[in-house]
């Protein structure tokens, strides 16, 4: 099957201009973090910069005790053991229940499923105020355990439809022939459905990890110190102490892009098998 | 089997698909009571994990929205009703704030449904270095939305900005101008193009999930038959995809509905109230206010506008359904 | 999900949402919160003043993180057994911080703005410590800075950071231009100046703003209404009073300054931070500020004008010429159950030894301090300007629901700037708005 020479040059040149459109906001964020000050504010503006500058890496890498630099570098692990937390927790919450939804029958299973989903709806501004007092008579303010149980309502639901329209399109013959060989429902689960379901999985920790990573206002609510901020929070802090400091705040938001990005990038081949938009028909 | 990545079950064709889900489990009509015990165990775990956060604290949102509670202390305070939702209703500021959300909801959901079909389209075409491709439209949509918003501010910054610099140089426009300060409807659009640049590309990828299970089968008779590509993308394509497109569709319109961070970030609801969201707003009455009571009623008045379009998509959704082949 | 979506009846749907509400109702049981911990303690003295405290202060302008830290560090040699624990928010997460911290008691001491000791001290969100002020800081602060923490003759913390805005000039530009910084006493003087700085082409817009839609936009209008005798409310406090007279003026003034294109019309998306760069890059010759642009735009690090910097007390208008009063205390929250050991490391931190020590973060709120030398001498410019200026201050409306109604006149404030509204009408409808909210 040959596309015809227009039909390729066509897909070709929009590829093209889209990675630009894509590319350019990403290209301008990164050149402006390595940039002289006095080349970002120029007017007209200079494309080729006079100084090239690894300064604010090294402000956020080295910086030492208490500066903006040690704040970001704790947030940065905090957003990493929080989002990796979440990730494991949703994905067991969800792989058990979304197979109790594709498989199992029972009364109410879709109002189930249903019910999960509407928590979505549900503004966070609404909740906000009664959580922080939960949180508080658990001890769990300030601490990224705190954050770990609020993001996992957050990233269940996604987890369990996901994983159960997943388990909905491998077909019931495997399963069943190894429960003819003798496993129990929960050994064909584990034996049978998780390997087919690497994609699923994947995507569902993928979808998981951005959102947490995302997620901005519980954790400018919920934590105070730097033993459980969050890097949006600290980019937020970030960019109202420095806030005409454009490059320290390229550079931190490159930095913040970092891990998201890389895991999407190296992910993003499961995604499309992964995500279950791709079994939404019935 | 052995070629990488594991590839996922050739998905039924749409002229084969069972009518009801139910035929495919023929262990579900085995079995009996022991499932739902099975099914409810499983359940559990994640039932634990989404209700014990978020039932408690919803429950006393709704009970707060009836009072007036003006501050954050526990205490007696006055019942009113539905006071609350009569005079919430009754301010202008919010009739504002719903159609700053209104505009951006549809248009930003709009741009990113026709561009992520688009773009879906071009995600599964065969072109060169398609992995590499992919990996690019990928990129916004891991960029957290704090970073976004930071981003764009600074690209349209009115001073500094690179936007100004490149329109003023290759002469599209006169001198540098403001595009978040001055202006609020193009304030408002600059916060929509900010939110379609980042979210298109999920949205791609969503269709894009549901484009690969197409059988190529039914373009390759399209095409027997005579049928050009735009044909084929309307007579095969689209129908085929409007399960994926609805379901894109809700998710999107929640996500925009409940906007908040990139305003928080881009614009802090300014200029002139111009870009302020029924989210935002609900934020500043229930935090900056201290009106928990009209914040909570808010909220509520919120889940009930997504509630409604929820079902009207479902509803769409039904119908277009028969329709499709 | 279209499997489930279509086989979803909307009536199935309607049904689970009513079981969902109903749920949710028995799971709420009363309604502000569970325990009745917090409200109770308002005495001031809970705890034995020994042990650990936690304290919340802002990233922003004032004391840096480094300077509270040392401050912290010198008293926890000095008491040894209170341990203090800082905690730092942005500026614009500070008050919602507080708010959401306070039933839970995270904090036993909190910074709050001047605009806050009614709101918070009406809901009991922080200690009235009028019983422990001692009689001797009423007679030895600054007035501007006593009234910071004053709410109808209550304190409700202990002044701390005392600012207010200044009047910054090029000096390089107006020698330029040949304009006498003198000339720059009064509103006139300063349009005058304007004018001929942009009609001799030194610069395009003389004047910078920090007009964004947020309490940096009321902090300039409050000066300007000051400067044109305007009242933000009645003088029985009991209705609005900035749609009329002064309040009004002050308004016109500012869109008439934009008008004329001598402001720069960026200043309606500009903070206060967007106001020292664009003065720091020589791109505007002359705005108003807090303190600390004087240091920042003399060091040669982030500024283009080091050594060109002139400060004076801000321009009068025809009634006179009164500073925005933009102070912050430190106040003991009310759920704390450490009270004492707060008021100690307060009472520590506000003192005029440890104020007088970091004088060039911030100038101290004692008026002796302004004699002794070496505070003099860290800010040499500054200081006798600060004298004049801090002894003439105007607040914003010390009311309760004082968020409410800045919010209310960001916006309407705005509206004018950007031609929406006259500015009369756009006052009107602030001031119909804002009528409720006084009560």
């Amino acid at each position: 099957m040959r596309a015809s020479l227009r039909y390729r040059v066509f897909i070709h040149l929009a590829a093209l201009a889209t990675s630009v459109v894509i590319l350019a906001p990403f290209a301008w964020l990164l050149y402006s973090s390595f940039v002289g000050q006095t080349d970002l504010v120029s007017r007209p503006m200079r494309w080729l910069p006079e100084h090239v500058t690894l300064d604010r890496y090294r402000e956020i890498f080295a910086g030492g005790g208490t500066g903006a630099g040690a704040a970001f570098r704790s947030a940065m692990v905090n957003s990493f053991l929080v989002a990796g937390g979440t990730v494991v927790i949703s994905l067991v919450v969800g792989v058990l229940g979304g197979y109790a939804l594709a498989r199992l029958r029972f009364p109410l299973r879709r109002t189930t499923l249903l019910s999960f989903l509407v928590t979505y709806m549900l503004p966070p501004i609404a909740l906000i105020i009664p959580l922080y007092l939960l949180m508080s008579r658990f001890g769990l303010l300030d601490t990224r355990t705190g954050l770990i149980v609020v993001y996992c309502s957050l990233a269940t639901p996604f987890a369990l439809w996901n994983m159960s329209t997943f388990f909905g399109s491998l077909p019931v013959e495997l399963e069943e022939a190894a429960r003819v060989d003798g496993c129990s429902r929960l050994g064909a689960l584990v034996r049978v459905m998780l390997p087919l379901s690497k994609p699923g999985i994947l995507a569902t920790a993928l979808y998981a990890f951005l959102l947490c990573w995302d997620e901005f206002l519980y954790s400018l609510i919920f934590t105070s110190t730097s033993q459980a901020k969050t890097v949006p929070v600290a980019i937020a802090e970030f960019t109202g102490r420095n806030a005409v400091d454009f490059g320290l705040i390229a550079a931190g938001g490159v930095l913040a892009a970092l891990p998201p990005v890389v895991l999407a990038v190296v992910f993003q081949r499961y995604l499309i098998g992964g995500l279950a938009s791709g079994a939404v028909k019935g | 089997m052995s070629a990488a990545p594991p590839a996922r079950p050739a998905p039924t064709p749409p002229a084969t698909r069972p009518a009801r889900p139910a035929r495919r489990r023929p262990f579900a009509r085995r079995a009996g009571g022991g499932q739902t015990r099975l099914a409810l165990l499983l359940l559990l775990p994640a039932a634990l994990v989404v209700f014990g956060v978020v039932l408690y604290p919803a429950g006393r949102a709704l009970v707060i929205s009836f009072y007036d509670v003006d501050s954050p202390f526990p205490g007696r305070y006055p019942f009113v009703g539905l006071r609350n939702y009569t005079e919430i209703l009754a301010d202008d500021r919010l009739w504002a704030a719903v159609g700053h959300t209104t505009y951006f909801t549809l248009v930003s959901t709009a741009l990113e449904l026709v561009l992520g079909l688009g773009l879906a389209q071009l995600l599964a075409a065969p072109i060169r270095l398609r992995w590499l491709f992919r990996a690019i439209v990928i990129l916004p949509w891991a960029l957290p939305t704090i970073v976004n918003g930071a981003m764009w501010r600074w690209i349209l910054n009115a001073q500094y900005g690179v936007a100004n610099a490149l329109l003023t140089q290759l002469h599209l426009q006169g001198d540098y101008r403001s595009w978040l300060g001055n202006d609020p409807f193009l304030a408002l659009n600059m916060v929509v193009v900010a939110d379609v640049w980042k979210n298109t590309s999920l949205v791609a990828f969503f269709l894009l999930a549901g484009l690969q299970t197409i059988p190529r089968g039914l373009y390759e008779a399209a095409r027997v038959d005579g049928a050009g590509p735009i044909r084929a993308f309307f007579r095969i394509t689209l129908p085929l995809l409007v399960p994926n497109i609805a379901l894109v569709l809700v998710l999107r319109t929640i996500e925009a509905f409940k906007v908040f961070d990139i305003v928080y970030v881009m614009t802090g609801g300014g200029p002139a109230s111009g870009t302020q969201t029924i989210t935002f707003f609900t934020y500043l009455q229930a935090f900056s206010a201290q009106r928990f009571s009209s914040g909570a009623s808010l909220a509520y008045l919120t889940v009930v506008a997504i509630l409604l379009l929820a079902l009207l998509y479902l509803r769409l959704l039904r119908q277009s359904e028969l329709m499709s082949p | 999900m279209s499997e489930n979506m279509s086989e979803l009846s909307r009536r199935r749907l309607l049904q689970l949402t009513a079981v969902t509400g109903a749920g949710l109702l028995l799971a709420a049981c009363d309604v502000g919160g569970g325990s009745d911990t917090g409200t109770g303690a308002d005495s001031g003295a809970a705890g034995n003043g020994e042990g650990q405290i936690k304290a919340l202060f802002m990233k922003q302008a004032g004391y840096s993180e480094d300077d509270i830290r040392a401050m912290t560090d010198e008293f926890q040699k000095k008491y040894p057994k209170i341990k203090v624990e800082p905690s730092f928010v942005a500026y614009e997460a500070l008050h919602d911080k507080i708010v959401a911290a306070a039933p839970a008691s995270t904090f036993d001491v909190v910074l709050i703005d001047v605009i806050w000791p009614a709101e918070f001290g009406s809901k009991r969100i922080v200690t009235d410590v009028t019983d422990q002020f001692p009689a001797e800081w009423k007679s030895d602060m600054l007035g501007g800075a006593l009234a910071t923490a004053a709410y109808r003759d209550r304190y409700y913390g202990v002044p701390w950071i005392l600012d207010t805005k200044y009047f910054f000039y090029n000096t390089d530009m107006l020698s330029r231009a040949g304009v006498d910084p003198a000339s720059l006493s009064t509103w006139d003087g300063v349009l005058t100046a304007a004018q001929t700085l942009k009609a001799k082409k030194i610069v395009d817009h003389p004047l910078i703003w920090s007009w964004k839609q947020a309490e940096a936009l009321v902090c300039d209008y409050t000066q300007l209404v000051g400067a044109f005798g305007g009242k933000f409310l009645s003088d029985d406090g009991k209705s609005i009073a900035f749609n009329t007279g002064g309040g009004l003026q002050a308004l016109e003034f500012m869109k008439r300054t934009l008008d004329t294109k001598l402001t720069n019309p960026n200043s309606v998306e500009s903070l206060e931070e967007d106001v020292r760069k664009i003065f720091s890059d020589g791109q505007a010759a002359m705005a108003l500020n807090w303190t600390y642009m004087f240091n920042a735009a003399n060091d040669p690090q982030q500024s283009k004008i080091s050594g060109k910097v002139g400060v004076a007390t801000t321009p009068s208008g025809p009634a006179s010429a009164p500073g925005v009063n933009g102070s912050m205390a430190l106040s003991v929250s009310s759920g704390s159950r450490n009270q004492k050991a707060a008021w100690t490391y307060i009472s520590y931190i506000t003192s005029a030894g440890v104020q007088d020590k970091y004088a060039k973060s911030s100038l101290p709120c004692w008026t002796k301090s302004y004699d002794d030398p070496t505070v003099a001498s860290t800010l040499p410019q500054v200081v006798p300007v600060a004298k004049k200026q801090l002894a003439n201050l105007i607040a914003r409306p010390q009311v309760p629901r004082y968020n409410e109604i800045s919010q209310i006149l960001q916006a309407e404030l705005q509206n004018a700037l950007l031609n929406r509204k006259p500015p009369k009408k756009a006052l009107d409808d602030a001031a119909e708005q804002a009528r409720t909210l006084l009560a």
